[in-house]
């Protein structure tokens, strides 16, 4: 299992693992008023193009971060699916972003600069924090008009490498390049609006530019772990979990828990389509591969912290590497549903139909009954009543602790 | 620049007299943008690293405005959706990260201000603009940034340097509306700042 992040809540308790914010803010403080962003006049210049000191630190930053954090994931320390990235909702993003670009040059803070400007006692900056709490006050009071709008354009964890459909290592490569050519020609500007003389520039400006380009050839050098390579950390562990039968749960257990108010339980059927048609379990949703499964982990990885995840195929096989695939993935609290399908229906459908459509079936993940008619999930043993049965399970599902983010810097 | 070694010879009032040295010391100057961004990038990967979660900045603000409005007027946050997801029922609002880095913040702000001389009592202005205009200005501004972030789900810290840093879509095409946004106003507004 990757090291990183860690899971802070376990390690040192709900409060006190607090703490970690606490430093990670205070050097957050510290390194933006260091760098001169306590001062709206420094953050102004940026839009005048005098002073480029807002485009060199945050493209600075990110890169620098980025370039990091890629290299660590690359090398199994970090997990990135455990890393918290900012969901898509693309228009309202774009929107509420020209809305604060109007407000950066108007105002000339944005909210981190503000509070960091007050705290060294500028005026402009405590006007400025106080016009933010207004304005926070305001949208709270107001996204109940325009719900609809706030929700939209929802597109989940979607990344530049989904979206350009290029390894991560070359996207790290051009974002570095970007800001690169960015800093370039931001100095350039700045020479001729600013006055700058770029012959006092400081040397190690190269030298860091050639380690962050080198850094990022490595990212694709190195690459990403596949699923694959991610079962592997992970196969101590969990091939014995597997093998000692502590993650395949009874259908029993399966109802029990989806009528469990306190839970959201995500049942994955991974059948063929004509076998998901002929019968399957009310709520399962119908998952043709075990590649769609892998396209689907962003999302599931989303889920709130109470889900439980059930995979199902006829028996045991092809659920048992969909299990796989999501425990490599980082999904946690994920189960495989006991025999299969066919022992769901074998332990809840009523005896005429057992005995009428069974069928002997000839190798593995083979539906064992017929169906004259494809019903779907609306047959009774579908959704059965949980009190018509008196079944004794031993109850396997434990919620795992999530480890890594519980939401953006903006919740 | 001024440094502690004149408050040494002293011997009465000597913390007293450091403390005022330690205030009233020279201001240093601003390190390198691009030493600053380094160091940011690397406080960002750290928190990346250890915990999963970046940087933020309006949540811990808007965090704080629920917990006001909460003591005030608690009924009204039960009502409404968006605020008792926060602070609903018995939901404490301040049992989140992103208040602790908030916090976390402002007391590095002032630490930083502190041992480089940099804490004073002043309005930051362009040369044509009055104080108290610059005040009404940074209020108002001040509230178009506190919507839109909210609007946004992040400011600048939580949306465009997180995000853009874990190569999010959504984070990089609000980064290039909130520059967007500043540039396609700059120049209507440049008495402001020239």
């Amino acid at each position: 299992m990757t090291p990183f992040p860690l899971a802070l809540q376990d390690l040192l308790g709900h409060w006190n693992a607090y703490i970690v914010y606490l430093l990670i803010g205070f050097a957050f403080g510290y390194v933006l008023e260091i760098s001169g962003f306590a001062d709206s006049r420094v953050l102004a210049a940026q839009f005048y193009f005098k002073d480029l000191t807002v485009l060199k630190v945050m493209f600075g930053a990110i890169i620098t971060a980025m370039v990091l954090l890629f290299l660590s994931s690359g090398l199994g320390l970090l997990d990135y699916n455990l890393v918290w990235v900012n969901p898509t909702y693309l228009w309202p993003g774009i929107v509420g972003g020209l809305l604060m670009g109007v407000g950066f040059i108007v105002g000339g803070f944005c909210p981190g600069t503000s509070l960091v400007s007050a705290a060294v006692f500028k005026i402009d900056g405590i006007f400025f924090a106080l016009g933010v709490f207004f304005g926070v006050f305001l949208f709270g009071e107001s996204v109940g008009f325009f719900e609809g709008f706030w929700h939209s354009s929802y597109m989940g964890r979607f990344t530049l490498m989904e979206w350009l459909n290029l390894p991560t290592g070359v996207i790290v490569l051009l974002i570095v390049l970007m800001a690169l050519f960015m800093f370039w020609g931001g100095e350039k500007l700045e020479a001729i609006f600013g006055g700058r003389n770029l012959a006092n520039e400081p040397r190690w400006r190269y030298g860091a530019a050639g380690v962050l380009v080198l850094a990022a050839v490595a990212v694709i050098v190195i690459g990403q772990p596949s699923t694959a390579d991610r079962w592997e950390m992970i196969e101590n562990v969990e091939a014995a979990r597997l093998q000692n039968r502590e993650v395949q749960i009874h259908p029993a257990e399966l109802l029990v828990i989806s009528r469990d108010p306190s839970l959201n339980v995500i049942m994955l059927d991974i059948r063929s389509e004509a076998d998901y048609n002929l019968f399957h379990i009310l709520e399962a949703q119908h998952i043709p591969t075990l590649e769609k499964l892998s396209d689907m982990i962003p999302a599931l990885l989303e889920e709130p912290a109470n889900t439980v995840y059930v995979v199902m195929s006829n028996d045991e096989t092809l659920a048992t590497e969909a299990w796989k695939i999501l425990r490599a993935e980082s999904v946690p609290t994920s189960y495989l549903l006991e025999g299969g399908v066919n022992n769901w229906i074998d332990t809840f459908a009523d005896e005429t139909f057992k005995e009428t459509q069974f069928k002997s079936i000839s190798g593995t993940d083979q539906l064992a009954y017929n169906f004259s008619a494809a019903l779907g999930s609306r047959y009774e043993f579908s959704q059965p009543d949980p009190a018509r049965f008196d079944i004794v399970f031993t109850p396997k599902v434990e919620l795992e602790i999530k480890r890594g983010p519980s939401g953006g810097g903006c919740g | 620049m001024t440094t502690l070694t004149t408050s040494k010879s002293t011997k009465s009032n000597g913390f007293y007299k450091r403390l005022q040295s330690l205030i009233k010391r020279q201001a240093k100057p601003y390190v390198h943008p691009y030493l600053g961004g380094i160091l940011l990038g690397i406080v960002l990967f750290s928190a990346f690293f250890f915990t999963g979660n970046g940087l933020g900045a309006s949540g811990g603000i808007n965090r704080l405005i629920v917990l006001i409005e909460d003591a005030i007027y608690p009924a009204h946050i039960d009502r409404t959706a968006y605020l008792a997801t926060m602070a609903g029922g018995d939901r404490n609002p301040l049992d989140s990260w992103v208040v602790f880095v908030t916090v976390g913040l402002m007391i590095g702000g002032f630490t930083s201000g502190l041992l480089n001389g940099r804490l004073n009592v002043t309005t930051n202005r362009g040369p044509q603009m009055p104080k108290k205009l610059r005040w009404v200005y940074a209020f108002i501004g001040g509230a178009a940034m506190g919507y839109g972030a909210r609007l946004a789900r992040g400011c600048t810290s939580g949306q465009a340097l997180s995000g853009g840093a874990v190569l999010s879509v959504g984070s990089w095409a609000f980064m290039f509306a909130v520059f967007g946004g500043a540039y396609a106003l700059a120049y209507f507004v440049r008495k402001f700042w020239n």
